[in-house]
């Protein structure tokens, strides 16, 4: 069992050990994923260059983190994000000002794509047309519109509360939304009003009006490549093709591969392979029942499933060797308790995707960031439970243990632990259960496991991809909750079982 | 022979024990009595090591009892409490064993040990293999006086080991226990609030008092010269109230 683990961390670790040659990140978009496809494909071209594409790794933040940690070479940037988000900067920036800023990183931009994808408000056609609104400015009037917009959206600084100030928009701070849901919502009118990207390629499906910046507050999102300036030394065949690249995709091209990508269900891969001019081989979807098996039990699900149980069981593990003493200790030394049950009471309480790009610093994208991260949630329940465990075992027990003459560590061994055993194997079993549906996080930092399907499903707004990502990780969830009970009956002394053979006395 | 000197204990303002002093007879049975909270709990269980005092001092034997050796002097120690305390996750027989295994003495010498004391306490080998909550309490306390005497130490100390038994069942361990203290020339140390096992089992008493001894001496010393009206008071609280039974011992 061991050198079975032992195994799956190399296994894990292999692709971050040894980097291949070109590695492109995307975020966690539409768009950005096709994009990401487009340039690992450019330079699979190129002769003697292998190229991985970590797709959808996370927001602007965790990307940007990537690559300055040198875990990806290049993504697909906006220059109006790298300005206001990255930069911070007051006033726009040409190109030359930014590559200026981004040298002393270690960084560069370059290969303008062709096409300006900015924030925009959009509304539905009709309503807009009813109450008479074109523009940012009209929208002033109708403060009882109802407005929601994508957490990325509202957080940053060229988004909603500047966007705000410049229009005094009367919305008090508006519902957070996730992007892949807003146009269902806008579509159900729940909601009037949501943040798009004038790329997105539902705006025309969903028959809504893109409202016009007629005070241009939002710079332009010019699409280029952000890349790490040991590239073009390091790969200077690679990065001529990329080069090649610089201007050749148009605003209305782009969003044709958005809508192939997100209305028609085809690959990304297909998609940029359709653009590179590249033999099609993958198929568009057929039957839609058909497509959700094969979808569920895809090439990739053996792969994704290892990846998952192997993020679950090595968190755990560490979770269990950690958690257990850190409970053993709070049980033990009064002083220690309340610090020690608080600080793992906190760390269960911050966002996982807050947590991540906090650790992607420290432990670079993929897994073992994902890893860092599981293994902090698995804290609280294994240390509560060791504690309790131990705490409530009947003082007259443990006197009598004490009063046998046994020293404190055999006392822990053969008495304590054992008689808190089922306690603390209760606390494993949940931290287990909470750490699979957990997991599925990893993904949105190029961890693998369930999460891909997740997050690819949520980007695209594709129902089918998202069930066959969340439904095997319900079902695994499920299967370690049995196993655990299994375990239960197997390791819990007889004489602590609740059921056990009736003997006459 | 076990010395208590000038042994005192407070929680708070509370006075658990008030400054005592008592020597305990080497081979002699001595009884700790008196109403609840009178201390001798807490005099028992400072002998043990699990209560330590704030003044005074403990010697078993020649040694003083101190934090560093009390691992080792309660090897010489067999301490039984009400229900006899056992673990429930080891098998009556495991109980039994656990600390003799985990000093390593040989298999051999273990098992003779566990056939020679099944056969004083009167406990079969079937009862052995069981776990304590499928023992009767009877069985129960014969299993934790077996694991007391595992190291055949040369003082019991039993803290009200009768309390929790039927009456049929306590009566015949009473004697049994008699027969066992007799025959084993132990010090022994048996803390109570029923004055018919004191008056039993005790070669010595020693009546408490809100942390503070009121007399120590035989039974005949305490019915016929008691030193404050309250021995008497004690003694006959605990006849019962009809007047025409006769308490069997006193």
């Amino acid at each position: 069992m061991r050198i079975l683990i032992a195994c799956w961390i190399v296994l894990l670790l292999t692709p971050t050990v040894f980097a291949q040659e070109l590695t492109v990140g995307s975020k966690r978009f539409t768009e950005s994923y096709i994009l990401g496809e487009i340039i690992q494909q450019t330079a699979e071209a190129t002769q003697g260059t292998t190229a991985v594409h970590k797709q959808g790794l996370g927001n602007t933040g965790i990307v940007f983190a990537a690559l300055k940690g040198g875990s990806i070479d290049v993504y697909p940037e906006y220059v109006g994000t790298l300005d206001k988000e990255i930069l911070k900067n007051k006033a726009p920036a040409d190109i030359a000002t930014l590559n200026r800023q981004l040298a002393p990183m270690g960084l560069g931009v370059a290969v303008p794509l062709g096409f300006n994808n900015t924030y925009a408000l959009a509304m539905p056609e009709e309503k807009a047309e009813a109450l008479g609104i074109r523009t940012f400015s009209d929208l002033a009037k109708h403060p009882e519109l109802k407005i929601a917009l994508s957490q990325e959206f509202l957080g940053r600084a060229d988004g909603w509360p500047g966007l705000q100030k410049a229009y005094r928009l009367p919305f008090s701070t508006p519902r957070g939304i996730d992007h892949g849901l807003s146009y269902e919502a806008i579509a159900q009118g729940q909601i009037d009003i949501t943040d798009i990207y004038t790329t997105d390629a539902k705006i025309d499906r969903y028959k809504l009006r893109v409202l016009t910046d007629d005070r241009k507050f939002f710079p332009s999102y010019e699409a280029v490549l952000l890349y790490r300036l040991d590239l073009p030394q390091r790969l200077p065949k690679t990065w001529a093709a990329l080069q090649k690249l610089e201007g050749k995709i148009s605003e209305k091209r782009m969003i044709a591969m958005n809508a192939e990508a997100e209305l028609e269900g085809k690959s990304f891969a297909t998609i940029a392979a359709g653009f590179l001019n590249k033999e099609v081989n993958a198929p568009t979807t057929a039957d839609p029942q058909q497509s959700f098996l094969t979808k569920l039990f895809g090439d990739d699900f053996w792969k994704l499933t290892t990846e998952h149980i192997s993020l679950v069981f090595i968190s755990l593990g560490f979770g269990v060797l950690v958690g257990v003493p850190l409970g053993i200790w709070a049980a033990r030394v009064p002083r220690a308790t309340q610090p020690i049950l608080s600080i793992v009471g906190v760390i269960q309480t911050i966002p996982s995707l807050a947590l991540l790009a906090f650790l992607i610093p420290l432990f670079q994208i993929g897994t073992p960031s994902a890893l860092v991260a599981l293994f902090l949630y698995a804290l609280l329940p294994i240390v509560r439970n060791t504690y309790t465990g131990l705490s409530d075992i009947p003082s007259s027990l443990k006197e009598s243990a004490l009063a046998l003459g046994l020293p404190s560590v055999a006392r822990l061994r053969l008495i304590e632990l054992p008689l808190a055993a089922r306690t603390i194997l209760a606390g494993i079993k949940t931290s287990a259960v909470i750490n699979v549906g957990t997991a599925t996080i990893a993904a949105f930092i190029g961890a693998g496991g369930y999460g891909e399907r997740i997050a690819s499903g949520l980007a695209l707004n594709d129902n089918a991809t998202l069930l066959a990502g969340a439904i095997p990780a319900a079902v695994l969830a499920l299967l370690v909750q049995f196993g655990f009970d299994v375990l239960d009956r197997w390791l819990i002394p007889a004489g602590l079982q609740t059921q056990s053979p009736s003997l006459e006395s | 022979m076990i010395c208590v000197e000038n042994v005192s204990k407070t929680y708070g303002k509370q006075t658990a024990l008030a400054s005592t002093t008592l020597v305990f007879q080497a081979g002699a049975t001595t009884v700790l009595i008196g109403p609840s909270g009178c201390g001798k709990s807490t005099l028992l269980r400072i002998i043990v090591g699990l209560i330590r005092p704030d003044r005074g001092r403990v010697l078993l034997g020649a040694q003083a009892l101190t934090a560093d050796n009390a691992e080792v002097m309660r090897h010489g120690l067999g301490y039984v409490i009400q229900d006899g305390g056992l673990f429930p996750h080891l098998t009556a027989e495991e109980n039994v064993t656990l600390l003799a295994r985990f000093l390593k003495r040989s298999s051999e010498a273990i098992n003779q040990r566990v056939t020679a004391l099944s056969d004083l306490v009167q406990l079969s080998r079937t009862a052995l293999s069981r776990y304590p909550k499928d023992l009767s309490g009877g069985q129960r306390q014969r299993v934790g006086l077996m694991r007391a005497l595992m190291l055949d130490p040369a003082i019991l100390l039993f803290d009200e080991p009768l309390g929790a038994l039927d009456p049929i069942t306590r009566s015949e361990l009473q004697t049994q226990l008699k027969n066992i203290f007799t025959d084993l020339k132990k010090t022994v140390v048996l803390v109570t609030h029923d004055m018919g096992e004191a008056a039993y089992f005790g070669d010595e008493i020693v009546l408490l008092r809100e942390g503070r001894i009121v007399q120590q001496g035989s039974l005949a010393d305490l019915l016929e010269r008691p030193v404050e009206p309250y021995v008497t008071d004690f003694i006959r609280a605990q006849r019962s109230p009809l007047p025409s039974f006769e308490e069997p011992v006193l």
